[in-house]
Protein backbone atom coordinates (compact mmCIF):
# COMPACT_ATOMS: atom_id res chain seq x y z
CA UNK A 1 0.00 0.00 0.00
CA UNK A 2 1.02 3.57 0.24
CA UNK A 3 2.13 6.28 2.60
CA UNK A 4 -0.06 9.35 2.78
CA UNK A 5 2.81 11.71 3.47
CA UNK A 6 3.49 13.49 0.24
CA UNK A 7 7.11 13.66 -0.78
CA UNK A 8 6.30 16.63 -3.00
CA UNK A 9 8.01 19.90 -2.05
CA UNK A 10 5.70 22.92 -2.16
CA UNK A 11 8.04 25.23 -4.08
CA UNK A 12 8.79 24.93 -7.78
CA UNK A 13 12.38 24.25 -8.86
CA UNK A 14 13.89 26.12 -11.80
CA UNK A 15 13.48 22.96 -13.87
CA UNK A 16 9.76 22.93 -13.04
CA UNK A 17 9.36 26.63 -13.77
CA UNK A 18 10.85 26.07 -17.22
CA UNK A 19 8.85 22.87 -17.81
CA UNK A 20 5.53 24.51 -16.91
CA UNK A 21 6.24 27.83 -18.63
CA UNK A 22 3.17 27.58 -20.91
CA UNK A 23 1.04 27.27 -17.78
CA UNK A 24 2.85 29.99 -15.87
CA UNK A 25 2.19 32.58 -18.56
CA UNK A 26 -1.54 31.83 -18.44
CA UNK A 27 -2.95 34.36 -15.97
CA UNK A 28 -5.60 31.81 -14.91
CA UNK A 29 -2.88 29.40 -13.79
CA UNK A 30 0.30 31.36 -13.03
CA UNK A 31 2.81 30.48 -10.34
CA UNK A 32 0.15 30.14 -7.64
CA UNK A 33 -1.97 27.85 -9.79
CA UNK A 34 1.01 25.70 -10.68
CA UNK A 35 1.81 25.32 -6.97
CA UNK A 36 -1.81 24.29 -6.36
CA UNK A 37 -1.37 21.61 -9.02
CA UNK A 38 1.83 20.45 -7.35
CA UNK A 39 0.14 20.21 -3.94
CA UNK A 40 -2.89 18.38 -5.40
CA UNK A 41 -3.55 14.69 -4.80
CA UNK A 42 -5.73 13.08 -7.49
CA UNK A 43 -6.93 9.47 -7.40
CA UNK A 44 -7.55 7.58 -10.64
CA UNK A 45 -9.84 4.62 -10.12
CA UNK A 46 -8.86 2.44 -13.08
CA UNK A 47 -5.98 3.10 -15.45
CA UNK A 48 -7.65 1.75 -18.56
CA UNK A 49 -9.39 3.65 -21.35
CA UNK A 50 -10.43 6.73 -19.36
CA UNK A 51 -7.58 6.56 -16.85
CA UNK A 52 -4.90 6.50 -19.57
CA UNK A 53 -5.36 10.04 -20.95
CA UNK A 54 -6.19 11.27 -17.45
CA UNK A 55 -2.90 9.93 -16.04
CA UNK A 56 -0.88 11.33 -18.95
CA UNK A 57 -2.36 14.84 -18.90
CA UNK A 58 -2.48 15.15 -15.10
CA UNK A 59 1.18 14.11 -14.95
CA UNK A 60 2.14 16.44 -17.78
CA UNK A 61 0.24 19.29 -16.07
CA UNK A 62 2.31 18.82 -12.93
CA UNK A 63 -0.24 17.39 -10.50
CA UNK A 64 2.02 16.50 -7.57
CA UNK A 65 0.57 13.18 -6.49
CA UNK A 66 -1.31 10.67 -8.59
CA UNK A 67 -2.93 7.72 -6.86
CA UNK A 68 -3.69 4.78 -9.16
CA UNK A 69 -6.09 1.96 -8.31
CA UNK A 70 -5.93 -1.05 -10.61
CA UNK A 71 -5.17 -4.74 -10.36
CA UNK A 72 -5.23 -5.63 -14.04
CA UNK A 73 -2.46 -6.80 -16.35
CA UNK A 74 -1.89 -5.17 -19.76
CA UNK A 75 -3.47 -7.21 -22.52
CA UNK A 76 -2.98 -6.74 -26.28
CA UNK A 77 -6.68 -5.85 -26.69
CA UNK A 78 -6.17 -2.87 -24.32
CA UNK A 79 -3.74 -1.11 -26.66
CA UNK A 80 -6.41 0.03 -29.15
CA UNK A 81 -7.43 2.71 -26.61
CA UNK A 82 -5.36 2.55 -23.40
CA UNK A 83 -2.62 4.86 -24.61
CA UNK A 84 -0.77 4.85 -21.30
CA UNK A 85 0.45 1.33 -22.06
CA UNK A 86 2.67 0.17 -24.92
CA UNK A 87 3.28 -3.10 -26.71
CA UNK A 88 6.33 -3.79 -24.53
CA UNK A 89 4.04 -3.66 -21.46
CA UNK A 90 1.87 -6.61 -22.53
CA UNK A 91 1.75 -9.04 -19.62
CA UNK A 92 2.97 -6.44 -17.11
CA UNK A 93 0.88 -5.06 -14.28
CA UNK A 94 -0.93 -1.91 -15.42
CA UNK A 95 0.32 -0.12 -12.32
CA UNK A 96 3.96 -0.83 -13.21
CA UNK A 97 3.46 0.17 -16.82
CA UNK A 98 1.65 3.35 -15.71
CA UNK A 99 4.34 4.26 -13.21
CA UNK A 100 7.13 3.87 -15.79
CA UNK A 101 5.32 5.99 -18.35
CA UNK A 102 4.39 8.71 -15.83
CA UNK A 103 7.90 8.87 -14.40
CA UNK A 104 9.31 9.23 -17.90
CA UNK A 105 6.78 11.92 -18.76
CA UNK A 106 7.29 13.92 -15.57
CA UNK A 107 9.66 12.71 -12.83
CA UNK A 108 8.31 15.42 -10.52
CA UNK A 109 5.07 13.46 -10.11
CA UNK A 110 4.80 11.18 -7.11
CA UNK A 111 2.89 8.00 -8.03
CA UNK A 112 1.04 6.07 -5.34
CA UNK A 113 0.08 2.61 -6.58
CA UNK A 114 -2.85 0.77 -5.00
CA UNK A 115 -2.82 -2.73 -6.44
CA UNK A 116 -6.30 -3.77 -5.49
CA UNK A 117 -9.86 -3.51 -6.64
CA UNK A 118 -11.76 -0.73 -4.89
CA UNK A 119 -14.12 -2.37 -2.38
CA UNK A 120 -16.49 -1.31 0.38
CA UNK A 121 -13.75 -2.27 2.84
CA UNK A 122 -10.93 -0.13 1.42
CA UNK A 123 -12.66 2.68 -0.49
CA UNK A 124 -13.03 5.24 2.32
CA UNK A 125 -9.45 4.70 3.45
CA UNK A 126 -7.99 5.00 -0.05
CA UNK A 127 -10.16 7.87 -1.31
CA UNK A 128 -9.91 9.72 2.01
CA UNK A 129 -6.29 10.77 1.43
CA UNK A 130 -6.99 12.40 -1.97
CA UNK A 131 -8.56 15.72 -3.02
CA UNK A 132 -10.34 14.57 -6.17
CA UNK A 133 -11.39 11.23 -7.64
CA UNK A 134 -11.52 10.43 -11.36
CA UNK A 135 -13.90 7.57 -12.02
CA UNK A 136 -12.48 5.51 -14.87
CA UNK A 137 -14.01 2.19 -13.91
CA UNK A 138 -15.81 -0.13 -16.28
CA UNK A 139 -18.68 -1.51 -14.23
CA UNK A 140 -21.75 -0.29 -12.37
CA UNK A 141 -20.88 -1.70 -8.96
CA UNK A 142 -17.62 0.27 -8.73
CA UNK A 143 -19.32 3.42 -10.06
CA UNK A 144 -21.92 3.33 -7.27
CA UNK A 145 -19.16 2.53 -4.77
CA UNK A 146 -17.03 5.49 -5.93
CA UNK A 147 -20.10 7.74 -5.84
CA UNK A 148 -21.21 6.81 -2.34
CA UNK A 149 -17.68 7.01 -0.95
CA UNK A 150 -17.19 10.46 -2.51
CA UNK A 151 -20.54 11.68 -1.12
CA UNK A 152 -19.67 10.36 2.36
CA UNK A 153 -16.22 11.95 2.25
CA UNK A 154 -17.27 15.15 0.45
CA UNK A 155 -14.76 14.60 -2.38
CA UNK A 156 -15.50 15.66 -5.97
CA UNK A 157 -16.18 12.65 -8.19
CA UNK A 158 -15.19 13.45 -11.77
CA UNK A 159 -17.37 11.06 -13.71
CA UNK A 160 -16.93 9.71 -17.23
CA UNK A 161 -18.48 6.74 -18.94
CA UNK A 162 -18.31 5.39 -22.49
CA UNK A 163 -20.03 2.94 -24.78
CA UNK A 164 -19.37 2.37 -28.50
CA UNK A 165 -19.43 5.95 -29.91
CA UNK A 166 -21.01 7.79 -27.00
CA UNK A 167 -19.86 9.17 -23.70
CA UNK A 168 -21.11 10.94 -20.60
CA UNK A 169 -19.24 13.20 -18.20
CA UNK A 170 -20.07 15.22 -15.12
CA UNK A 171 -18.74 16.35 -11.75
CA UNK A 172 -20.61 14.77 -8.87
CA UNK A 173 -20.67 15.08 -5.09
CA UNK A 174 -19.21 18.54 -4.63
CA UNK A 175 -20.90 20.62 -1.94
CA UNK A 176 -24.19 21.50 -3.67
CA UNK A 177 -23.92 19.35 -6.78
CA UNK A 178 -26.03 16.29 -7.46
CA UNK A 179 -24.45 12.84 -7.36
CA UNK A 180 -24.46 9.80 -9.65
CA UNK A 181 -27.49 8.39 -7.82
CA UNK A 182 -29.40 11.63 -8.51
CA UNK A 183 -28.93 10.82 -12.22
CA UNK A 184 -29.43 7.05 -12.12
CA UNK A 185 -31.14 5.88 -8.95
CA UNK A 186 -30.42 2.22 -9.69
CA UNK A 187 -28.18 0.26 -12.06
CA UNK A 188 -29.68 -1.71 -14.93
CA UNK A 189 -29.98 -5.45 -14.34
CA UNK A 190 -26.75 -7.27 -15.30
CA UNK A 191 -26.63 -8.25 -18.95
CA UNK A 192 -29.00 -5.53 -20.18
CA UNK A 193 -26.25 -3.02 -20.96
CA UNK A 194 -23.30 -4.74 -22.66
CA UNK A 195 -19.79 -3.82 -21.52
CA UNK A 196 -17.20 -2.41 -23.93
CA UNK A 197 -15.71 -5.91 -24.09
CA UNK A 198 -19.02 -7.19 -25.46
CA UNK A 199 -20.31 -4.14 -27.34
CA UNK A 200 -17.07 -2.54 -28.50
CA UNK A 201 -15.84 1.03 -28.20
CA UNK A 202 -14.20 3.42 -30.63
CA UNK A 203 -10.62 3.63 -29.37
CA UNK A 204 -10.42 7.41 -29.36
CA UNK A 205 -13.67 7.85 -27.40
CA UNK A 206 -12.09 7.27 -23.96
CA UNK A 207 -9.49 9.79 -25.12
CA UNK A 208 -12.20 12.41 -25.61
CA UNK A 209 -14.07 11.67 -22.37
CA UNK A 210 -10.93 11.06 -20.29
CA UNK A 211 -9.45 14.40 -21.32
CA UNK A 212 -12.75 16.11 -20.46
CA UNK A 213 -12.59 14.52 -17.00
CA UNK A 214 -8.99 15.70 -16.69
CA UNK A 215 -9.96 19.23 -17.73
CA UNK A 216 -12.61 19.29 -15.00
CA UNK A 217 -10.15 17.98 -12.38
CA UNK A 218 -7.60 20.66 -13.30
CA UNK A 219 -10.28 23.39 -13.12
CA UNK A 220 -11.38 22.17 -9.68
CA UNK A 221 -7.77 22.24 -8.41
CA UNK A 222 -7.16 25.67 -9.89
CA UNK A 223 -10.57 27.02 -8.85
CA UNK A 224 -11.22 28.47 -12.30
CA UNK A 225 -14.04 28.39 -14.83
CA UNK A 226 -17.35 26.58 -14.63
CA UNK A 227 -17.20 22.86 -14.10
CA UNK A 228 -19.78 20.26 -15.08
CA UNK A 229 -21.27 20.33 -11.56
CA UNK A 230 -25.04 20.17 -12.01
CA UNK A 231 -24.71 19.35 -15.69
CA UNK A 232 -24.41 16.14 -17.67
CA UNK A 233 -22.32 16.30 -20.84
CA UNK A 234 -23.36 13.91 -23.60
CA UNK A 235 -20.87 13.27 -26.40
CA UNK A 236 -21.86 11.59 -29.64
CA UNK A 237 -18.65 10.99 -31.58
CA UNK A 238 -20.46 9.57 -34.60
CA UNK A 239 -22.50 12.71 -35.21
CA UNK A 240 -19.91 14.84 -33.38
CA UNK A 241 -22.51 16.41 -31.15
CA UNK A 242 -21.85 17.73 -27.68
CA UNK A 243 -24.79 18.56 -25.48
CA UNK A 244 -25.23 19.43 -21.81
CA UNK A 245 -28.36 18.69 -19.81
CA UNK A 246 -29.24 20.12 -16.40
CA UNK A 247 -28.79 17.79 -13.45
CA UNK A 248 -30.66 18.47 -10.27
CA UNK A 249 -29.99 17.31 -6.78
CA UNK A 250 -32.72 14.79 -5.97
CA UNK A 251 -34.05 15.50 -2.46
CA UNK A 252 -35.00 11.82 -2.20
CA UNK A 253 -31.52 10.60 -3.26
CA UNK A 254 -30.43 8.10 -0.59
CA UNK A 255 -26.80 9.24 -0.86
CA UNK A 256 -26.79 13.04 -1.07
CA UNK A 257 -30.47 13.85 -0.41
CA UNK A 258 -31.85 11.96 2.59
CA UNK A 259 -28.36 10.73 3.60
CA UNK A 260 -29.82 7.35 4.49
CA UNK A 261 -26.64 5.80 3.09
CA UNK A 262 -24.36 6.35 6.08
CA UNK A 263 -21.84 3.67 5.21
CA UNK A 264 -20.76 1.74 2.14
CA UNK A 265 -22.98 -1.18 1.18
CA UNK A 266 -22.52 -4.43 -0.74
CA UNK A 267 -22.39 -3.11 -4.30
CA UNK A 268 -22.31 -6.49 -6.02
CA UNK A 269 -25.56 -7.30 -4.26
CA UNK A 270 -26.97 -3.86 -5.10
CA UNK A 271 -26.11 -4.31 -8.79
CA UNK A 272 -27.38 -7.89 -8.85
CA UNK A 273 -23.98 -9.18 -9.96
CA UNK A 274 -23.80 -12.19 -7.66
CA UNK A 275 -27.40 -13.20 -8.33
CA UNK A 276 -26.79 -12.98 -12.10
CA UNK A 277 -23.59 -15.02 -11.89
CA UNK A 278 -25.42 -17.73 -9.95
CA UNK A 279 -28.26 -17.75 -12.49
CA UNK A 280 -25.77 -17.96 -15.39
CA UNK A 281 -23.95 -20.84 -13.76
CA UNK A 282 -27.24 -22.65 -13.15
CA UNK A 283 -28.34 -22.07 -16.76
CA UNK A 284 -25.00 -23.24 -18.15
CA UNK A 285 -25.00 -26.42 -16.08
CA UNK A 286 -28.56 -27.18 -17.20
CA UNK A 287 -27.52 -27.14 -20.87
CA UNK A 288 -25.92 -30.19 -22.50
CA UNK A 289 -22.36 -29.39 -23.56
CA UNK A 290 -19.79 -30.63 -26.02
CA UNK A 291 -16.12 -29.58 -25.88
CA UNK A 292 -14.28 -28.23 -28.93
CA UNK A 293 -12.10 -31.34 -28.96
CA UNK A 294 -15.18 -33.58 -29.04
CA UNK A 295 -16.70 -31.40 -31.77
CA UNK A 296 -13.54 -31.66 -33.88
CA UNK A 297 -13.60 -35.44 -33.48
CA UNK A 298 -17.23 -35.58 -34.63
CA UNK A 299 -16.41 -33.42 -37.66
CA UNK A 300 -13.40 -35.51 -38.61
CA UNK A 301 -15.47 -38.71 -38.34
CA UNK A 302 -17.85 -37.15 -40.87
CA UNK A 303 -20.83 -37.33 -38.53
CA UNK A 304 -24.04 -35.74 -39.72
CA UNK A 305 -25.24 -32.84 -37.56
CA UNK A 306 -25.94 -29.10 -37.83
CA UNK A 307 -23.50 -26.55 -36.41
CA UNK A 308 -25.10 -23.17 -35.69
CA UNK A 309 -23.22 -19.98 -34.89
CA UNK A 310 -25.40 -17.50 -32.97
CA UNK A 311 -22.93 -14.59 -33.00
CA UNK A 312 -23.36 -11.33 -34.92
CA UNK A 313 -22.41 -11.00 -38.62
CA UNK A 314 -19.41 -8.75 -37.81
CA UNK A 315 -18.05 -11.47 -35.52
CA UNK A 316 -18.62 -14.09 -38.24
CA UNK A 317 -16.44 -11.90 -40.52
CA UNK A 318 -13.56 -12.13 -38.03
CA UNK A 319 -13.53 -15.89 -37.49
CA UNK A 320 -15.72 -18.91 -38.03
CA UNK A 321 -15.73 -22.66 -37.53
CA UNK A 322 -15.87 -24.55 -40.86
CA UNK A 323 -19.31 -25.94 -41.64
CA UNK A 324 -21.17 -23.57 -39.32
CA UNK A 325 -24.33 -21.70 -40.29
CA UNK A 326 -24.80 -18.15 -39.02
CA UNK A 327 -28.06 -17.42 -37.17
CA UNK A 328 -27.58 -14.43 -34.82
CA UNK A 329 -29.26 -15.05 -31.47
CA UNK A 330 -31.75 -12.21 -31.98
CA UNK A 331 -33.04 -13.88 -35.18
CA UNK A 332 -33.16 -17.44 -33.84
CA UNK A 333 -36.92 -17.39 -33.32
CA UNK A 334 -37.54 -16.40 -36.95
CA UNK A 335 -35.11 -19.09 -38.14
CA UNK A 336 -36.77 -21.91 -36.19
CA UNK A 337 -38.91 -23.12 -39.14
CA UNK A 338 -35.69 -23.66 -41.14
CA UNK A 339 -34.24 -26.00 -38.49
CA UNK A 340 -34.97 -29.73 -38.26
CA UNK A 341 -35.61 -30.89 -34.69
CA UNK A 342 -35.00 -34.48 -35.77
CA UNK A 343 -31.34 -33.67 -36.47
CA UNK A 344 -28.57 -33.20 -33.92
CA UNK A 345 -27.60 -29.57 -33.42
CA UNK A 346 -24.47 -28.02 -31.90
CA UNK A 347 -24.70 -24.29 -31.10
CA UNK A 348 -21.73 -21.99 -30.54
CA UNK A 349 -20.92 -18.32 -29.94
CA UNK A 350 -17.77 -16.48 -28.82
CA UNK A 351 -17.49 -17.81 -25.27
CA UNK A 352 -20.47 -20.08 -24.64
CA UNK A 353 -22.92 -17.66 -22.95
CA UNK A 354 -25.15 -16.63 -25.81
CA UNK A 355 -25.16 -20.15 -27.24
CA UNK A 356 -26.31 -21.53 -23.86
CA UNK A 357 -29.32 -19.19 -24.10
CA UNK A 358 -29.88 -20.35 -27.68
CA UNK A 359 -29.83 -24.00 -26.57
CA UNK A 360 -32.45 -23.17 -23.95
CA UNK A 361 -34.61 -21.43 -26.56
CA UNK A 362 -34.32 -24.45 -28.85
CA UNK A 363 -35.18 -26.83 -26.01
CA UNK A 364 -38.22 -24.70 -25.19
CA UNK A 365 -39.29 -25.04 -28.83
CA UNK A 366 -39.18 -28.83 -28.66
CA UNK A 367 -35.64 -29.52 -29.85
CA UNK A 368 -34.23 -32.45 -27.89
CA UNK A 369 -30.83 -33.15 -29.49
CA UNK A 370 -29.05 -29.84 -28.88
CA UNK A 371 -25.57 -29.21 -27.43
CA UNK A 372 -23.74 -26.05 -26.44
CA UNK A 373 -20.09 -25.71 -27.51
CA UNK A 374 -18.26 -25.14 -24.19
CA UNK A 375 -16.03 -22.06 -24.33
CA UNK A 376 -17.22 -21.13 -27.83
CA UNK A 377 -14.98 -20.28 -30.74
CA UNK A 378 -12.40 -18.85 -28.33
CA UNK A 379 -11.78 -22.29 -26.81
CA UNK A 380 -11.98 -23.83 -30.31
CA UNK A 381 -8.99 -21.64 -31.16
CA UNK A 382 -7.18 -22.65 -27.95
CA UNK A 383 -7.87 -26.38 -28.08
CA UNK A 384 -8.40 -27.32 -31.74
CA UNK A 385 -7.34 -24.78 -34.36
CA UNK A 386 -4.91 -22.04 -33.24
CA UNK A 387 -5.15 -20.45 -36.71
CA UNK A 388 -8.68 -19.26 -35.79
CA UNK A 389 -8.31 -15.59 -34.77
CA UNK A 390 -9.35 -14.67 -31.23
CA UNK A 391 -10.98 -11.33 -30.53
CA UNK B 1 -48.36 17.62 -29.75
CA UNK B 2 -45.47 16.77 -32.08
CA UNK B 3 -42.29 15.95 -30.19
CA UNK B 4 -38.81 14.96 -31.41
CA UNK B 5 -37.15 12.05 -29.60
CA UNK B 6 -33.39 11.59 -29.49
CA UNK B 7 -32.10 8.07 -28.89
CA UNK B 8 -28.48 7.08 -28.17
CA UNK B 9 -26.94 4.87 -30.88
CA UNK B 10 -27.29 1.78 -28.69
CA UNK B 11 -31.08 2.21 -28.80
CA UNK B 12 -31.28 3.72 -32.30
CA UNK B 13 -30.58 0.27 -33.74
CA UNK B 14 -33.92 -0.87 -32.33
CA UNK B 15 -35.83 1.91 -34.13
CA UNK B 16 -35.39 3.46 -37.56
CA UNK B 17 -32.62 5.84 -36.50
CA UNK B 18 -31.65 8.03 -33.59
CA UNK B 19 -34.11 10.86 -34.25
CA UNK B 20 -37.79 9.96 -34.08
CA UNK B 21 -41.01 11.96 -34.41
CA UNK B 22 -43.73 11.19 -31.94
CA UNK B 23 -47.08 12.48 -30.71
CA UNK B 24 -48.80 12.82 -27.37
CA UNK B 25 -49.95 15.20 -24.66
CA UNK B 26 -47.57 13.89 -21.99
CA UNK B 27 -44.10 12.35 -21.98
CA UNK B 28 -45.70 9.00 -21.18
CA UNK B 29 -47.93 9.21 -24.27
CA UNK B 30 -45.03 10.25 -26.46
CA UNK B 31 -43.03 7.25 -25.22
CA UNK B 32 -46.00 4.89 -25.59
CA UNK B 33 -46.46 6.03 -29.20
CA UNK B 34 -42.85 5.13 -30.02
CA UNK B 35 -43.01 1.89 -28.01
CA UNK B 36 -45.99 0.79 -30.10
CA UNK B 37 -44.23 1.52 -33.37
CA UNK B 38 -40.98 -0.17 -32.34
CA UNK B 39 -41.75 -3.25 -30.20
CA UNK B 40 -38.04 -4.13 -29.81
CA UNK B 41 -37.32 -0.68 -28.42
CA UNK B 42 -40.28 -0.69 -26.02
CA UNK B 43 -38.75 -2.79 -23.20
CA UNK B 44 -35.63 -0.59 -23.22
CA UNK B 45 -37.67 2.58 -22.58
CA UNK B 46 -40.10 1.53 -19.87
CA UNK B 47 -40.98 -1.45 -17.71
CA UNK B 48 -43.87 -3.84 -18.29
CA UNK B 49 -46.22 -1.54 -16.33
CA UNK B 50 -45.32 1.33 -18.63
CA UNK B 51 -43.32 3.11 -15.91
CA UNK B 52 -39.84 4.61 -16.34
CA UNK B 53 -36.81 2.63 -15.18
CA UNK B 54 -34.40 3.96 -12.53
CA UNK B 55 -31.51 3.53 -15.01
CA UNK B 56 -32.94 5.37 -18.03
CA UNK B 57 -33.34 9.12 -17.58
CA UNK B 58 -35.62 11.22 -19.80
CA UNK B 59 -34.87 14.87 -20.49
CA UNK B 60 -37.62 17.13 -21.78
CA UNK B 61 -35.63 19.82 -23.54
CA UNK B 62 -32.78 20.23 -20.99
CA UNK B 63 -34.61 19.13 -17.83
CA UNK B 64 -35.00 15.77 -16.09
CA UNK B 65 -38.71 14.83 -16.25
CA UNK B 66 -38.68 13.40 -12.72
CA UNK B 67 -38.79 16.97 -11.43
CA UNK B 68 -41.85 17.89 -13.53
CA UNK B 69 -44.17 14.91 -13.07
CA UNK B 70 -42.22 12.08 -14.73
CA UNK B 71 -44.26 10.40 -17.50
CA UNK B 72 -47.23 12.67 -16.60
CA UNK B 73 -45.21 15.77 -17.56
CA UNK B 74 -47.01 17.84 -20.21
CA UNK B 75 -45.32 18.40 -23.58
CA UNK B 76 -45.64 21.26 -26.06
CA UNK B 77 -45.39 21.24 -29.83
CA UNK B 78 -41.73 21.24 -30.85
CA UNK B 79 -40.41 19.87 -27.53
CA UNK B 80 -37.38 17.61 -27.58
CA UNK B 81 -37.16 14.44 -25.52
CA UNK B 82 -33.65 13.04 -24.97
CA UNK B 83 -33.21 9.53 -23.64
CA UNK B 84 -30.09 8.91 -21.53
CA UNK B 85 -29.48 5.30 -20.47
CA UNK B 86 -26.89 4.38 -17.84
CA UNK B 87 -23.64 3.16 -19.40
CA UNK B 88 -20.60 1.96 -17.50
CA UNK B 89 -17.72 1.51 -19.95
CA UNK B 90 -14.35 2.92 -19.07
ZN1 LIG C 1 -27.53 12.21 -5.05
Amino acid sequence: MTSTTSTVAPELSNEEIFRYSRHLILPEVGLEGQKKLKRARVLLVGVGGLGSPAALYLAAAGVGTLGLVDFDVVDATNLQRQVLHGTSAIGKRKLDSARERIEDLNPNVHVEAHETSLTSRNALEIIGTYDIVIDGTDNFQTRYLVNDACVLLGKPNVYGSIYRFEGQASVFATKDAPCYRCLFREPPPPGLVPSCAEGGVLGVLPGIIGTIQTTEALKIILGIGETLEGRLLLVDALRMKFRTLNLRKDPTCPACGTHEITELIDYEEFCGVRQAAAADAAAASAVPEITPTQLAARISRGEDFDLIDVREPHEWEIARIPGARLIPLATLVEALPTLDSAREIVVHCKGGGRSARAVQQLQASGFRKVWNLAGGITRWSDDVDPSTPKY
Amino acid sequence: MAVTLFLPTVLARLADGGTLRSEGGTVGEVVANVAERFPQLAPRLRDENGDPYAFVTFYLNDEDIRFSGSFAAQVKDGDELTIVPAIAGG
